[in-house]
C-alpha cells in the first residue's frame, strides 16, 4: 500500500487512458480502486449497504464527470485523491442521513482470514472491536485515519482529496490513533 | 503498539463485494447487465440496461452469450448478481403469464416500425397465434406482412416479446430466430396450443372460424373461438366467404380480409369509448 511511486505511475497512465477512451478505461478505474473505496467506505460509514452504495455512486458520479471534463483536464487529474474527494463527501451525506432516519445498522461482517477457527474469531473479535471504535471518532479524524491506515494513502494525498492543510491531516491522523489506543486499552481494561 | 494499531487497522480493509463493478458499468451504460432465466427452451440470457430490457437469448454458455451481444450491440455485457429489483418482479411476471405488460424494454436504435410491429406482436394473447398479415394491417401498413416478418426475425427480446406467436398467413408455422425453427412449436405448445389440431384445419385450408349462434368469426386460436361448441362451428376459407355468409369479424381477435376500412375506425373508436365488448 505504501507503494507511492508504483502508485502515481499507474493513476498518470490510466487517467491518460481515460481522457483517451473513457469506456474502456473506466473498467480499469473501477478495478484498480473499487477495493480501496469500499473498504474506505466501509469503515467510515460502519454499514456494509451504505459502503456498497456509496462505491458504486461514487463511481457513477466519477464518470459522468469525467463525461464533462476536457481530455487536458481529465489527463491531469490524481484520480485516487479525485475519488475520494467524491467518496468522503457520499459517505458523510449517508451517516448524516442515517442519523436523521435511524435503522439498525448493519453489522459490518468480517470474512476471518489465517489458522484456526479459533484464532480466527478472537482475530474477528478484536478487528470489530477496532472497527467500532474507529465509528466513534470525530468525523474528521475519521476519515484521516481511515484513508491514511486503512486504505493506505499518503498524507499529501490525503491533503488533497479532504481540501485540508497537511499539518492539520497529520495532527488528526495522530490524535485519531491516540483516541484508539486509549479507548482499546480502556476496553481491555475493563474486559480483562 | 503502534505498529500493531495500525496493522490491525490495515486488516479491516476488505474486498469490494462482486457486485459493484457490473453494478457501476450497468449504471454509466458502459454495458448492460445480464442474468439467466429457465424457459421451454433451456437456460434463458436476458441483458438489460438502466432502460429495460435489452437483449433475450438461448446460449450454450455464457461466453457465447456475451459475444453475441456485442456483435450485436457493440457493447459488453457483464454477468450481473441481480437485477433492480422492480425490473426482476415485471420479468418474472412476463415469463409466468406469457404477457409482456408494462415490462420495460429497451427498444433504443430501432426503427418506429420495427418497434410498433413489437409492440403489437407483445398485444397477441399466450397460446393463440395471428398472421404476419394481421400484425401489417394492425400497425397501418396491410401491405407490410413481409417486413413484418424482418422486424420479428430480428427481435432482440424474443419470448418476451411473444414474436413466436407470429405465424402465416396458411397456418403454418413459418421461421424462428430463436433458436431453430422447431422452437417456435415448442414455445406455443408449452403455452397450450394444440398445434396438430391448428395444422390439420390449417391443411383443410380452413383459416377462421365462425359460430352460427352468434354470427361471429374468429382466428381459429382465438379464446372466443376456442369456446364454440362442435355443433355450432362453422369454417372459413377467408374473411369474405365469412363475410357473404353474413358473420361479422371478432372484435377481440378482428380478423382481416374481409371488410371495408370504415369498420375498423368504428372498431377502434368502440374501444376507446370505453363501450367495447369483445364478443
Amino acid at each position: 500500500m505504501d507503494r507511492k511511486g508504483a502508485h502515481h505511475t499507474d493513476s498518470v497512465e490510466l487517467a491518460a487512458a481515460l481522457a483517451a477512451n473513457i469506456d474502456t478505461a473506466f473498467l480499469d478505474l473501477v478495478h484498480a480502486t473499487q477495493d480501496d473505496i469500499f473498504s474506505g467506505a466501509l469503515r467510515l460509514t460502519g454499514n456494509w449497504a451504505d459502503a456498497e452504495d456509496v462505491t458504486q455512486e461514487t463511481y457513477t458520479k466519477a464518470y459522468h464527470a469525467l463525461g464533462q471534463y476536457t481530455a487536458d483536464r481529465t489527463k491531469a487529474l490524481h484520480l485516487r485523491e479525485w475519488l475520494w474527494t467524491i467518496a468522503a463527501n457520499l459517505c458523510r451525506n449517508r451517516i448524516r442521513s442515517r442519523r436523521r432516519h435511524p435503522e439498525a445498522p448493519l453489522p459490518a461482517t468480517l470474512q476471518a482470514k489465517g489458522p484456526g477457527p479459533e484464532q480466527q474469531a478472537v482475530a474477528a473479535d478484536e478487528l470489530s472491536l477496532l472497527a467500532g471504535h474507529l465509528l466513534k471518532l470525530p468525523w474528521q479524524m475519521r476519515l484521516a485515519v481511515v484513508l491514511r491506515h486503512v486504505v493506505g494513502l499518503t498524507y499529501a494525498e490525503i491533503a488533497e482529496a479532504l481540501d485540508r492543510p497537511l499539518g492539520t491531516v497529520k495532527a488528526d491522523v495522530h490524535r485519531g490513533l491516540a483516541h484508539l489506543r486509549n479507548n482499546l486499552e480502556e476496553t481491555q481494561w475493563t474486559t480483562n | 503498539m503502534d505498529d500493531k494499531l495500525t496493522d490491525s487497522l490495515r486488516s479491516l480493509r476488505q474486498p469490494a463485494p462482486g457486485g459493484v463493478l457490473p453494478a457501476v458499468l450497468i449504471k454509466t451504460g458502459i454495458a448492460d447487465g445480464y442474468v439467466t432465466r429457465s424457459s421451454p427452451l433451456g437456460l434463458l440470457y436476458v441483458a438489460f440496461s438502466e432502460h429495460g430490457i435489452s437483449f433475450v437469448d438461448i446460449a450454450g454458455t455464457a461466453e457465447s452469450f456475451e459475444q453475441r451481444f456485442r456483435d450485436h450491440f457493440g457493447r459488453r455485457a457483464c454477468a450481473a448478481g441481480s437485477m433492480p429489483t422492480e425490473l426482476a418482479s415485471s420479468l418474472a411476471r412476463a415469463i409466468d403469464t406469457g404477457r409482456t405488460g408494462s415490462l420495460p424494454l429497451d427498444l433504443r436504435g430501432l426503427s418506429a416500425f420495427h418497434v410498433s410491429v413489437l409492440h403489437k406482436a407483445a398485444e397477441i394473447p399466450s397460446g393463440e397465434t395471428r398472421p404476419y398479415t394481421w400484425v401489417a394491417h394492425e400497425v397501418g401498413n396491410p401491405k407490410a406482412a413481409r417486413a413484418v416478418g424482418r422486424a420479428l426475425a430480428a427481435n432482440p427480446v424474443p419470448l418476451l416479446v411473444p414474436c413466436h406467436r407470429v405465424v402465416r398467413a396458411d397456418g403454418r408455422l413459418g421461421r424462428y430466430s430463436l433458436g431453430e425453427d422447431a422452437n417456435k412449436r415448442r414455445l406455443l405448445e408449452a403455452e397450450g396450443l394444440d398445434t396438430n389440431t391448428q395444422a390439420q384445419l390449417a391443411g383443410r385450408g380452413v383459416r377462421l372460424l365462425g359460430s352460427d349462434t352468434t354470427h361471429i368469426y374468429c382466428y381459429p386460436t382465438c379464446s372466443y373461438a376456442r369456446r364454440i361448441t362442435d355443433v355450432h362451428r362453422v369454417e372459413f376459407k377467408n374473411a369474405r366467404q365469412a363475410e357473404t355468409s353474413g358473420y361479422r369479424p371478432c372484435k377481440n381477435c378482428r380478423p382481416k380480409g374481409g371488410r371495408s376500412p370504415e369498420l375498423s375506425v368504428q372498431d377502434s373508436e368502440s374501444r376507446v369509448s370505453g363501450r367495447y365488448r369483445a364478443f
